[in-house]
């Protein structure tokens, strides 16, 4: 970034006039102040951010900020944005989604992003929950929890979601608590800083459809060792983790895909010469 | 050398004949695998090859029930143990299968398998402490000499192809 | 014995034979020598040592359908040759070459009543070091058509160098004594000589033409799932799009896919992606959002047998209802299709011009018959449709995305202009782009979304019309150059009759569609399809004039100009 294109930027011009539509008191509140601040301290200007996502609650975030947006159809930001980021690496990518649109319908491409290792950031705000068709199980609800589609519970172990980002190629892998500010900020800052595909769940209290949920903020706590650049150890460690260590968990080393675009080595001329008789 | 572990156990001379009954039948059934496998990829002389492959093995095998006599070596085969490889000695080698394969890389597969046999009954001389099963086991050894001997008689008639032999003017088509 | 304008072969073998590559040889060798030809080849379900068949057919004009029947079949072998016995129509007048080694002669062939003779192929071949059938097979027919012997070894030469100098030799070797063997034998009908042209040729297939196309139309970011019949197209882009500064990347799914070339095209990289029907149906959803939030986007579908997995190799006309009504909501979009293997390229790039300047998801409706077959046709003129969709730039004040105005496009920011931001929505939304229920601000987008396609002015390339009579004969996509061949036929009958085929299918254009049938009275719709999809479509959207009859039919046999003929003939009067 140029000097002339670096602005003293404040979080409040990453923010749109337009009015979140969450119910007081959910966590995604929380996150769009983390996400500005996350963009001031990094200092890119809005138009050079864009955020895509898909749908649900958490989807709703691009119209919420300053930024260029996108918001897609369900479960399918990460293959719109690698587009984007292919194609535009001068931009800073984040993708946005939710448990059900990111690891349900969602999940192929989450699998393939991690794997495709572009150097965009994909934030999935968990709340273990359908929070936007009204309160079905999604892949990280707990197996007793009673919802009118799965009326005692799915039965089913939740998902592992950040021990699939690191099988699947993951560059980076964190997790944050949408009720802490400042170190949600800070771990997104170093997301979108590390290069490669950085995967950030953020533990969102869905306020309406899981009021239990208000007890997380008891229950997590700061992860107990540094991250790690060993994905073996990482993976020992995320297999027994039990969802509510807070912090970057696993910083790896992989190079980050970046396909080369906009050099032409030939015109259009040249590509003809198979043809001719 | 094939290790007691390899193979199912051996503790009578019934035992023998099935095993070697149901080599044979293993064998048949896989050459006829391999005939259907040429038949689609229209490579006629290899599916009049292994088909012959096939009669020659059940000929063995109905030997082997005429020797065994008055033990019912179907019957008794039915309960015999499995090889640890999944795959008995005369059961081709499927890996070495091609479709523009020559009769000369059936007779290699043949042999292969007939030398496997051989390597089994061989063993079996060697370790059987039953006086009757060894002799039997050193019958079924001079057998097998003599199946690796017209193999490598038949492969000095054919020429090894040449190196082009795979080769294929068309490319793959996508289905 | 007589001239004949045109002339087809067929070459079938198995097992590895090589009929293809022969086929391939046999064409580039005769183009080369000034004809024009087509080849469509045909296999078995194996993906190697398969039964093939490569059909060619000659001419001294422009092929762009299959032949009424085929003058000459070689027979490398016999094996599981029945399969082909309905794609190869012969008669008394054809000849039918044979290896006494290469098996019986299959009932369906036998009985066609041609011809037959036996050259032993397979022999020849085991006599010459490194000798292949298919070389004698390639010079047999090299001999019966006349063609110099150059030309065949010049082919040979090149396509085999890689190979090293034995292929090439001992290639040349099984041509020379192909040839030899074929002395005394003579085709029913002479063809007559190739006219060499000083117009620059190319010989392609309708696939490598579509991709040109794009990248003519100034695609730059293609994502991929392969399907086939379409690989090819992907497969050419992957190396060539790389050249110009473009980039391909393989996608997980077609979800993904269509997903990707939309972010690339917001991102301001006109985009495109190519897939079959079962592709297309994945990618219904994400094209309702690129119409909705006005992305530019090319998706071409290689149409093939259906529906569901239906037949991968073969061709049909039976997407017509995904493509054009596919989307759920109110969604207008483009729908193009090419009529030849040239026109793919002329279409493609078209589409992608259109794409962009009215900034709406574009389907090009191609199919297996096109996509697959290699061709030679005239170099394609360069034509200045290049994508260039509407760009805000230098933006000061409030910036409305979707503005409503007199032609209903709007100008587009794309990431990095300063003061353009908005977010791009599937959901219904307001000129600023936000998200509404409004009932005004919904039927205002709905509005603006179909005005811009309908106002724009397409130009004669909307539709091929041709001729005159009270007659009309429409059409559409590969069956344009069956219907073009039968009705000049038909003409040296006396009939008058005029070809429509329209190459934009949506949106419709009903005036001048109408101008199209003006004194029509009689129309009659062909098409490979079924259901008749493309005559229900024209009668729910068209005013056709007087008796209506439809020759359709599915695949995989493609409806050849002799049919239409007979069909024309038949309604006399």
């Amino acid at each position: 970034m140029s000097a002339a294109e670096m602005r003293a930027c404040r979080p409040a011009d990453y923010r749109s006039d337009v009015k979140p539509v969450w119910c007081p008191g959910c966590g995604d509140h929380h996150i769009l102040l983390s996400f500005t601040r996350a963009f001031a301290e990094l200092g890119e200007p809005p138009e050079n951010i864009a955020v895509i996502s898909g749908i649900g609650c958490s989807s709703r975030i691009p119209a919420y900020t300053n930024c260029y947006g996108f918001h897609g159809v369900h479960g399918r930001s990460l293959a719109l944005a690698a587009g984007l980021k292919v194609t535009r690496p001068d931009l800073t990518v984040v993708v946005a989604s939710g448990d059900g649109d990111g690891y349900s319908i969602g999940g192929n491409h989450f699998l393939h992003a991690c794997r495709r290792n572009l150097d965009m950031t994909y934030v999935v705000m968990d709340n273990r929950v359908y929070g936007m068709t009204k309160g079905q199980p999604s892949p990280t609800t707990e197996p007793d929890f009673d919802t009118a589609l799965s009326p005692g519970g799915t039965g089913l172990s939740p998902f592992h979601p950040l021990v699939i980002a690191l099988a699947s190629g993951a560059n980076f892998v964190a997790r944050a608590f949408s009720g802490e500010h400042k170190e949600t900020t800070s771990i997104l800052v170093s997301a979108i800083r590390h290069p490669g595909f950085s995967f950030v769940e953020i533990l969102s209290p869905c306020v309406t459809f899981r009021p239990d949920e208000r007890e997380w903020k008891t229950q997590v706590r700061p992860a107990p060792v540094a991250a790690t650049d060993d994905p073996g150890r990482a993976a020992r460690r995320l297999m027994t983790d039990d969802g509510f260590n807070i912090g970057v968990l696993y910083r790896g080393t992989r190079k980050p895909y970046r396909p080369q675009i906009g050099r032409a080595a030939a015109d259009l001329a040249e590509l003809e010469k198979e043809f001719e008789l | 050398m094939t290790r007691a572990s390899d193979r199912p156990e051996i503790s009578s001379l019934a035992d023998l004949f099935a095993i070697a009954y149901q080599i044979e039948i293993d064998a048949v059934a896989r050459y006829r695998l391999l005939a259907d496998q040429m038949e689609t990829h229209n490579n006629v002389e290899l599916v009049a090859m292994f088909r012959d492959l096939a009669r020659a093995e059940g000929l063995h095998a109905e030997e082997i029930r005429r020797l065994a006599g008055d033990i019912d070596v179907v019957a008794h085969a039915a309960r015999l143990g499995s090889w640890k490889s999944g795959e008995s000695p005369e059961e081709a080698d499927l890996n070495a299968a091609h479709y523009l394969m020559t009769p000369w890389h059936a007779l290699r597969m043949a042999l292969a398998g007939e030398e496997r046999a051989l390597a089994f009954y061989r063993s079996i001389v060697e370790t059987a402490e039953d006086a009757d099963i060894k002799a039997m086991a050193a019958e079924f050894v001079n057998e097998e000499t003599e199946h690796v001997e017209l193999c490598q008689r038949l492969l000095r008639r054919h020429q090894a192809p040449p190196d082009s032999w795979s080769h294929d003017f068309d490319p793959a088509v996508s289905q | 014995m007589r001239r004949t304008p045109d002339v087809s072969i067929a070459i079938v073998g198995s097992g590895g034979a090589g009929a293809l590559t022969a086929g391939n040889f046999l064409l580039e060798a005769a183009c080369a020598a000034g004809w024009h030809g087509l080849l469509t080849r045909s296999v078995g379900p194996q993906i190697r040592g398969g039964e093939a068949a490569a059909l060619v057919r000659l001419a001294q004009d422009p092929v762009e359908c299959a032949p009424d029947h085929f003058d000459l079949l070689i027979a490398i072998d016999w094996l599981n040759a029945s399969r082909f016995e309905a794609e190869i129509p012969l008669g008394p007048q054809s000849l039918v070459v044979g290896d006494p080694e290469g098996g019986a002669v299959p009932p369906g062939i036998a009985a066609a009543g041609a011809r037959l003779v036996e050259i032993p192929m397979k022999a020849l071949a085991k006599a010459l070091p490194e000798g292949r059938a298919n070389m004698i097979a390639l010079g047999i027919a090299g001999k019966l058509l006349g063609l110099g012997e150059d030309a065949l070894l010049g082919v040979m030469g090149k396509r085999l160098a890689e190979k090293g100098p034995g292929a090439v030799a001992a290639s040349r070797a099984g041509v020379e004594a192909g040839w030899g063997a074929a002395a005394g034998l003579e085709l029913a009908a002479r063809p007559a000589s190739a006219r060499p042209s000083a117009a620059k040729r190319w010989l392609v297939s309708g696939n490598e033409a579509a991709g040109f196309g794009a990248i003519r139309g100034g695609i730059r970011f293609a994502a991929a799932y392969p399907i086939t019949p379409a690989t090819e197209i992907l497969e050419w882009l992957a190396p060539n799009l790389a050249k110009v500064g473009g980039v391909l990347v393989q996608a997980e799914d077609e979800l993904a896919s269509i997903n990707m070339i939309i972010g690339g095209s917001y991102g301001g990289t006109p985009s495109l992606t190519a897939t079959s029907g079962p592709g297309l149906s994945l990618m219904m959803e994400a094209l309702g959002l690129a119409t909705a939030s006005e992305i530019p986007i090319v998706v071409i579908d290689v149409m093939r047998g259906g529906p569901s997995t239906g037949i991968p190799t073969k061709s049909e006309q039976a997407d017509l209802n995904l493509a054009v009504y596919g989307l759920h909501g109110d969604a207008p979009h483009l729908v193009l299709a090419p009529q030849s293997v040239a026109d793919c390229l002329f279409t493609t790039q078209w589409a992608v011009f259109l794409a962009e300047a009215l900034q709406s998801p574009a389907i090009v409706l191609s199919d297996q018959f096109m996509g697959q077959s290699r061709a030679a046709i005239e170099r394609p003129a360069d034509v200045a449709f290049i994508g260039q969709r509407l760009r805000a730039t230098n933006i000061n004040g409030s910036y409305c995305r979707y503005a409503l105005g007199d032609s209903g496009v709007s100008a587009m920011a794309v990431p990095g202009t300063p003061g353009g931001q908005y977010t791009a929505d599937g959901l219904t939304h307001t000129e600023r782009g936000i998200p509404t229920s409004s009932a005004t601000e919904h039927r205002a987008q709905l509005d603006k979304r179909r005005d811009k396609l309908e106002n724009f002015s397409y130009g004669d390339h909307w539709a091929k019309i041709e001729g005159d009579g009270d007659l009309a004969v429409i059409t559409w996509g590969s069956l344009t150059g069956a219907v073009r061949e039968a009705l000049s036929h038909a003409r040296a009958d006396g009939i008058a009759a005029r070809l429509v085929a329209p190459r934009l299918l949506a949106p419709v254009q009903p005036e001048a569609f109408s101008r199209a049938l003006d004194g029509a009275r009689r129309v009659l719709v062909v098409e490979q399809s079924h259901g008749a999809q493309f005559h229900r479509y024209l009668r729910a959207h068209y005013d056709l004039p007087g008796e209506i009859r439809v020759f359709h039919r599915s695949g995989p046999l493609p409806i050849r100009a002799a049919e239409i003929h007979q069909e024309i003939r038949n309604w006399r009067g």
